[in-house]
């Protein structure tokens, strides 16, 4: 059987240059681990801080493949039956309701109440079979006929139990349903596990996937990203507000900002109509970056420093 | 063939520290397989997703990566600058032996050579004369395998295994053809060229060591430092000592630092338990037990700081400071005579700073446990309540001042529970000046805390219970 998109996945530089048609600059460990996640059929775990694309990794993969993108939100508490399946208990109730008197005159014509029981053998496992299911996002992903991307988003908030009942998923593509046997995929699914490193992850968890650590990029990847995601800015603001944020990054912040708030920042400005920056503007729209009341003052002195050394570094050398 | 440099890159990766399992080689060599060797780059891409698996991982396999793989071009670089010097004289050589008749010296040599090796030096020898790096490079690394070069652990070893290595290039024919020819031309570029050769190895070995050992030999250092006791650490091995309580404080904090909670088996949870199995019409398949929450352990720590004690202390205190998101709250104070709360200096400054500067405000002298005691019950009683656990950290000995067990006693009664940290041994406890058995009755823990394993029991001891 032949996939459509399993053509897609030909080479590193094919995937680098189709999640770029889907909008995801991609450093070159990204698209290996894309690569090699459809190749070796592994799991990839995201792990990186938050807002440098992780989940956004995923929607992208997806819309280059043409794939339908399965998500499941991780959280304290999840269990199997909102991740994996659940019997349709109200409907289970209502069917026996409703063939209660079928089943009296099924077995009536029985003499003895083995020979009923034997009979109602017969017809046990009707409650408990694909009818009743309700399948949650792990089964669904497994099922899709033609593939899917499945999308584990920050697996670090579940419990660790949680994590022991992935494995199975991760290593085979298979879950284990007890009243129905294994669900094995037809067509694996590319998995994408994020995590914002709130606890280690189990070593097991570990084993079986491909660990890809995003970090905040360099100016020129981000100066990428801000053109593809924000083509109307200007050439000059776009230099200029991405050596800021690298500016920004080397200070001691509760919490720097990273590319999704570069593209926030970058699209606020579009909006204001700006070509450059200037102090006044920046100031006005510092808050789009930085999410600490006291981060913002510890920057806002700072600003026209940065904002001269980020000109001078925008200054186009190529 | 191509899995051969992959082992090798494995053991060494291993050396530096990195898990490598069975199961991830094999996934590692698998995706090598898809990528191919060809792009460096692409290499150290795929192997770093399939290998490590923590950014210091991440780290530290690039390190490895490329302290491997540059002594892959070993043989290539040296291919590449060494005849380019060389050359001109490679060349003369050869036609001076035909020119000046030394010809027939040599033709006897090899007829010599053929016998017993003794005047050609053999092949060692010709690749030396012809500068044959790339033949030099490979005949090293044959050897090294030879020899079991990555067996090698400790740094003593390295002349070992660069004796070794060379006798299996043959270095007893080279000696044995310079030995025969001492005054000869060929014979003193035979020398000049042994000289360089063993150089060679030596550094090539030394990399080998840096590459295959690193991780043993910090490992077993670091075992080493858990188990010495805290107040004999040499100053060169704090830094070290540091990191460890770190690391050890992170794991502590990362396995208790999530809001817990504990079946108490036998209490059912009626509620969740019918709502459970609504599905069966209320008939209780799976029950549900009542749960407690486990807090996070909310701490006043009084540390002596005299000199008997600093050392721990300073130990204590790091290893508390690291632990901030597995404890709901954290109080710190030093004393010697007089208590003078720390916590302040602890949380603005980095902890190098901050110790001397505990040492500095509540100076050094001779400990009075009464009047510490004292200051605490005057000023800070406040702070004690039915979740708090105060941990103490100090010998007892109060240079027969008054021990006032009796504050000690109401600080019991308001804490949840008193811990007494003692880095003396066990036997010690009462006897001169120790005031050990007046202070221990109203302890829930006295535990003897002189080593980082001792500390991290305690503290661990302290998280899973919910302090």
């Amino acid at each position: 059987m032949s996939i459509a998109w399993h053509g897609l996945l030909g080479s590193i530089e094919a995937t680098e240059a189709g999640l770029q048609s889907a909008g995801y600059i991609a450093s070159r460990p990204i698209s290996t681990a894309v690569y090699l996640a459809h190749h070796l059929r592994k799991p990839i775990l995201v792990e990186g801080p938050a807002g440098v694309g992780k989940t956004e990794l995923a929607k992208a993969v997806s819309a280059w493949l043409g794939l339908s993108l399965i998500r499941m939100q991780c959280y304290e508490g999840l269990d199997e039956s909102k991740a994996l399946y659940e019997w349709k208990y109200g409907k289970q109730l209502l069917y026996t309701q409703i063939l209660k008197d079928r089943m009296g005159s099924a077995l009536g014509e029985e003499p003895g109440l083995e020979a009923a029981m034997r009979r109602l053998h017969g017809v046990s496992d009707l409650f408990f079979s694909e009818e009743f299911l309700e399948p949650r996002p792990l089964l669904r992903a497994l099922r899709e006929p033609g593939g899917a991307v499945l999308l584990i988003d920050e697996v670090d908030k579940a419990d660790q139990e949680f994590e022991a009942f992935l494995l199975e998923l991760l290593s085979d593509y298979q879950v284990s349903i007890p009243e129905i046997g294994t669900v094995q995929a037809e067509v694996a699914p590319i998995v994408l596990l994020t995590s914002n490193s709130m606890r280690d992850l189990g070593d097991a968890l570990k084993r079986r996937c491909l660990h890809l650590h995003i970090g905040l990029p360099d100016a020129r990847l981000e100066a990428r990203i801000i053109a593809g995601r924000v083509p109307d800015a200007a050439e000059d603001l776009r230099r200029q507000l991405v050596a800021f944020v690298q500016q920004l990054r080397t200070l001691d912040l509760k919490k720097l900002p990273s590319v999704s708030e570069t593209i926030d920042w970058a699209r606020v400005l579009v909006l204001l109509h700006a070509s450059q920056l200037d102090h006044a503007l920046v100031r006005e729209t510092l808050n789009v970056l930085l999410k600490f009341e006291s981060d913002i003052e510890a920057v806002e002195p700072q600003i026209a420093e940065l904002l001269l050394r980020a000109k001078r570094e925008a200054v186009p050398v190529r | 063939m191509t899995e051969g440099p992959l082992l090798d890159f494995f053991r060494a990766a291993r050396g530096a520290g990195l898990r490598i399992s069975p199961a991830e080689s094999i996934d590692a060599t698998r995706a090598v397989q898809v990528v191919g060797f060809a792009d460096r780059a692409r290499l150290k891409d795929t192997l770093s997703l399939v290998l490590a698996k923590t950014a210091e991982e991440k780290q530290a396999f690039a390190e490895v990566f490329d302290l491997f793989f540059r002594r892959g071009d070993y043989g290539a670089a040296g291919a590449g600058d060494a005849p380019a010097a060389d050359r001109p004289e490679a060349a003369q050589p050869g036609e001076g032996q035909g020119g000046e008749g030394q010809g027939g010296e040599g033709q006897g040599g090899g007829g010599g050579g053929e016998g017993g090796g003794a005047g050609s030096g053999g092949d060692l020898a010709r690749m030396l004369l012809a500068n044959d790096q790339a033949a030099l490079a490979a005949a090293v690394e044959r050897a090294a395998q030879e020899a079991g070069l990555g067996n090698i652990a400790l740094f003593t070893q390295v002349n070992l295994f660069t004796r070794r290595i060379l006798e299996r290039m043959g270095l007893q024919a080279l000696d044995r053809a310079i030995a025969a020819a001492p005054e000869s031309e060929r014979g003193q570029r035979l020398r000049a060229g042994r000289e360089r050769l063993r150089e060679q190895v030596r550094g090539f070995v030394e990399q080998a060591l840096q590459l295959y050992a690193r991780g043993e030999t910090e490992a077993f250092r670091e075992r080493l430092l858990r188990q010495t006791r805290l107040a004999a650490i040499e100053r060169r091995d704090q830094e070290r000592m540091r990191r460890l309580v770190r690391a050890m404080a992170r794991r502590l904090a990362t396995q208790y630092g999530r809001n817990r909670k504990r079946d108490r088996r036998g209490v059912l949870d009626v509620r969740r338990t019918l709502r459970r199995n609504m599905g069966w019409e209320g008939i209780p398949f799976h029950v549900i037990w009542k749960q407690e929450r486990i807090e996070k352990p909310k701490l006043v720590v009084l540390c002596d700081v005299s000199g008997s004690v600093a050392a721990v202390a300073q130990f204590l205190l790091l290893f508390l400071y690291s632990l901030n998101e597995a404890l709901a709250g954290l109080h710190a104070f030093a004393f010697c005579g007089n208590l003078v709360e720390v916590s302040d200096i602890l949380e603005s400054q980095p902890i190098e700073a901050a110790i001397p500067a505990v040492m500095e405000r509540a100076g050094y002298g001779s400990s009075n446990y009464g009047m510490a005691l004292g200051d605490f019950a005057r000023e800070h009683l406040a702070l004690l309540d039915s979740h708090t656990t105060v941990v103490i950290l100090g010998d007892g000995r109060g240079n027969r001042t008054e021990p006032r067990a009796d504050i000690l006693a109401t600080m019991a009664e308001r804490a949840k529970q008193v811990v007494w940290l003692n880095p003396e041994y066990r036997t010690l406890w009462g006897t001169g000046d120790s005031d050990m058995p007046r202070y221990a009755p109203h302890c829930r823990v006295v535990a003897m805390c002189s080593t980082l394993d001792q500390l991290e029991r305690v503290i661990g001891d302290l998280l899973r219970d919910g302090g």
